[in-house]
């Protein structure tokens, strides 16, 4: 029907971040040299979704040689295609470079960051155009949907997924084979699907990236959850400020459609499915599985108390299962390959993958997936590359902004679903935020704390008052104004939030709190009675100073000061007024990035 | 027949009730924010009192009831983002432009909102201007994009 595909491709990533630093021009810029060098015969421009790896973005692949070129600028185009694509010749400039060794690294495959990854979930992303179904078909995808639909019962399908031992990656690892048993018992032919795409945990984005780069895989998960429980309607609920993923999961959707793999009677079988994008609310709390619920409804996405659990009445009363993007995207191959196969990745008792987002002080921060149970220590010092700048590893935090902190001496611990609640924190969202020494403990719980209570929807007591004033004890402390016997309401406080709330929002949010207190209670301590802010980090404890020997005058400085604190004239080391200064930081960070002399700006406590 | 009338009755109403966030996103995205008269007007066509419409609007953080300026600046406070300085950001707009979280500037230049995480942790701190996103910045690189703004010759 159309002319056969060219042999090599040139994929640009046009995922958000990626597009962020103008990757649609980049390609824009390949295409036109394609066709200025008269190459358009044998070079196919295109673009994928998210490849994980934002930070070094925007990425760009020449498949099928699987070269990886990173931080492309519009500019490198003429470039890539002259040199490379004419002449054979890639571009070493663009390789990405070993952090430590600085050695170039030409091949996707042989990256650190990619070559301890697992890909199951995310088997696609960065390797089919996401607009395209056909990309996705070359990779056996409708595969499992078409054995479900041609081929098997509905029991058999729930009974291929207990086989699987798949737990849900929404964060509870609720194992997904028993609510889809329960909502496919209910009586009645009013049933519902949907996928929780919320994703408003700060610090994860893998769903955004899962959505992004292969709306297909969720769409063939959500007709087989369809199929198996006998809906004939789903929804996929996806946070509005992801306007890119929602476009992209539209524009599949029409595929799929055109293709009989959703609409009525699919692929010539008796099962018909109708599925539709929803642009959820963007709270927090909207993730929840029954605020979700009510958000769909149009009402204030608040959580309602469970038992009755959604499969049984959900979404207008009716039966309903709400699984996680990730959860769904683990099914289609389930179903094509069996489950034995997916038991037999990953650890004993969370079978399969766990897809993390790496973030915080870590050299290479991005999506990345291993198999559950490799140890923490692994993703963050081989894929993650290790701390930057030399420094050392303080705490990891787990789950999401309402997972716990670990010490250092946890590193080991596995990732999977018992491991991490064994440890005292939990698998949540799967945001893994890695912490160097200049972090302030008491600074980092109250951050998340306050991030939780602002969200917190006020339906419960606990939830809504506890956390409020679990923030303003940890005010006092940062402030150096608590005394040591705050230390102890915090504790009291942070137990009965836990024990007490509705819903999971409330139950989480103390344990950031309530693990730096237990691993990291010298801090505290240095706070409230040395009123001292060991890592230089808390405002009201810190201050700036100039040193004298290193600045070279350059008044860049003093250009920036907001309220005129720093004076001096040009050449000659320049004085800080401690009386005037805010503490804003500006001056610091103009002369780490841009003075002449550089670091002449310390923070002290 | 009667049930299946009150069903259909029934079904209508919650499928109108449904598109109450989409249609309010929508007309957001267009008109920039909530005014009274839209949500009198989608009040009237979904049938749900004004009242609540409010109450719902009101609950998500999306959601604007005054017109934005012509720059709308959006800083995201998510962690990673809030980790790496962002609500400096915040700080200064108040301090050097005196603008706070909700606010317009008096010309309708600027309006500054503080919002969640953008799902752009890898290239924090973000900070998103019409909705293009700005990666890894500092106060500093932060200032200096609101004064580039405030240049006139930029065109918008
Ligand atoms: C405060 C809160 C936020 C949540 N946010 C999300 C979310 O963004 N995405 C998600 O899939 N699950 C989220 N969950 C978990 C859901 O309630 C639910 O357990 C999950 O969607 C079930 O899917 P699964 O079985 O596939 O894990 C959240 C739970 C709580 C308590
Ligand atoms: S915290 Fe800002 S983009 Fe994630």
């Amino acid at each position: 029907m159309s002319a056969p595909r060219p042999e090599i491709r040139i994929l640009v990533c046009e995922s958000t971040a990626c597009a962020s630093s103008r990757s649609a021009e980049i390609r824009s810029a390949l295409e036109a040299a394609v066709a200025r060098l008269n190459l358009v015969d044998m070079v196919e421009v295109g673009f994928t979704g998210c490849h994980g790896f934002c930070q070094k973005g925007p990425i760009v692949v020449v498949e099928p040689e699987g070269i990886f070129y990173c931080q492309v600028k519009p500019g490198d185009a003429t470039e890539i295609a002259e040199a490379h694509l004419a002449g054979g010749e890639p571009v070493k400039r663009l390789f990405y470079r070993h952090p430590v060794t600085k050695e170039a690294v030409p091949r996707y495959a042989d990256i650190v960051f990619y070559k301890n990854q697992r890909r199951l979930i995310l088997r696609n992303c960065g390797i089919v155009n996401p607009e395209r179904i056909e990309d996705y078909e070359e990779r056996g995808g409708y595969e499992g949907l078409r054995k479900a639909v041609t081929s098997m019962t509905a029991e058999q399908v729930v009974e291929e997924i207990k086989r699987s031992g798949l737990r849900g990656r929404g964060g509870a690892g609720f194992p997904t084979w028993f609510k889809w048993d329960l909502c496919r018992r209910q009586p009645g032919d009013e049933k519902y699907v949907i996928c929780n795409a919320n994703e408003s945990a700060p610090g994860a984005f893998m769903d955004r990236s899962l959505l992004e780069a292969d709306p297909h895989s969720v769409i063939e998960g959500l007709g087989l959850l369809g199929y198996a429980v006998g809906a004939s309607r789903g929804f996929i609920y996806c946070r509005a400020e992801y306007s890119l993923a929602a476009r992209w999961a539209q524009t599949a959707l029409g595929q799929a459609y055109q293709k009989s793999y959703l609409g009525s009677r699919i692929l010539g079988s008796g099962f018909s499915f109708d599925v539709e994008v929803f642009h959820g609310g963007g709270t927090f709390v909207s993730g929840e599985e029954t605020a979700l619920l009510s958000s769909l409804e149009g009402s204030r996405s608040m959580p309602r108390s469970r038992p009755p659990f959604p499969a049984v009445r959900g979404l207008w009363g009716k039966p309903t299962v709400v699984d996680n993007i990730k959860t769904l995207a683990c099914v289609p191959p389930i179903i094509a390959r069996g489950g034995n196969w997916f038991a037999s990745i990953g650890a004993a008792k969370s079978p399969g993958t766990a897809v993390v987002s790496l973030t915080g002080k870590i050299v290479n921060s991005g999506v990345a997936e291993v198999p559950m149970g490799t140890p923490l220590s692994t993703l963050i010092y081989e894929i993650g590359g290790g701390i930057p700048n030399k420094k050392s590893l303080k705490a990891v935090q787990t789950g999401g902004p309402s997972g716990g902190f670990l010490p250092g001496g946890k590193i080991e611990t596995p990732l999977d679903f018992d491991s991490l609640q064994e440890a005292g924190s939990i698998m949540g969202s799967s945001g893994i935020m890695v912490m160097d020494e200049d972090t302030c403990m008491v600074d980092a719980a109250r951050t998340f704390l306050s991030f939780v209570q602002s969200e917190s929807c006020g339906k419960c007591v606990a939830c809504r008052v506890g956390t409020r004033h679990m923030v303003g004890l940890l005010d006092k402390v940062a402030s150096g104004k608590a005394a040591e016997e705050d230390l102890g309401k915090l504790e009291r406080l942070g137990h009965i939030v836990r024990n007490s709330s509705l819903c999971g929002l409330g139950q989480t949010a103390p344990i950031p709190a309530l693990t730096a207190l237990k691993y990291f209670r010298s801090e505290f301590i240095a706070h409230v009675v040395d009123k001292r802010c060991p890592a230089a980090v808390c405002r009201e404890l810190v201050t700036f100073r100039i040193i004298p020997g290193r600045c070279t005058g350059c008044q860049m400085c003093v250009k920036v000061c907001p309220t005129k604190a720093i004076s001096g004239p040009r050449s000659q080391p320049h004085n800080l007024d401690q009386g005037k200064c805010i503490k804003c930081r500006s001056c610091y960070e103009v002369c780490k990035f841009d003075a002449v002399a550089g670091e002449a700006i310390i923070i002290v406590s | 027949m009667a049930v299946n009338t009150a069903d259909a009755v029934q079904q209508r109403s919650r499928e109108r009730r449904k598109s109450l966030l989409p249609l309010l996103k929508k007309v957001q995205e267009t008109e920039g924010y909530l005014s009274r008269e839209t949500i009198r007007h989608i009040s009237r066509t979904l049938r749900v009192s004004e009242n609540e419409i409010y109450g719902v609007a009101s609950f998500y953080p999306q959601f604007r009831f005054q017109p934005p300026g012509r720059y709308h600046i959006q800083v995201c406070l998510g962690t990673a983002c809030h980790v790496g300085g962002a609500p400096n950001f915040m700080e200064a707009m108040k301090i050097e432009r005196g603008l706070g979280h909700g606010q317009t500037t008096p010309d309708r230049r600027f309006s500054l909102e503080g919002v969640g995480c953008l799902g752009c942790c890898a290239i924090s701190p973000v900070v998103v201007v019409n909705g293009e996103v700005y990666g890894r910045m500092n106060r500093v690189t932060f200032m200096r994009l609101v004064e580039s703004l405030e240049s006139p010759e930029k065109p918008s």
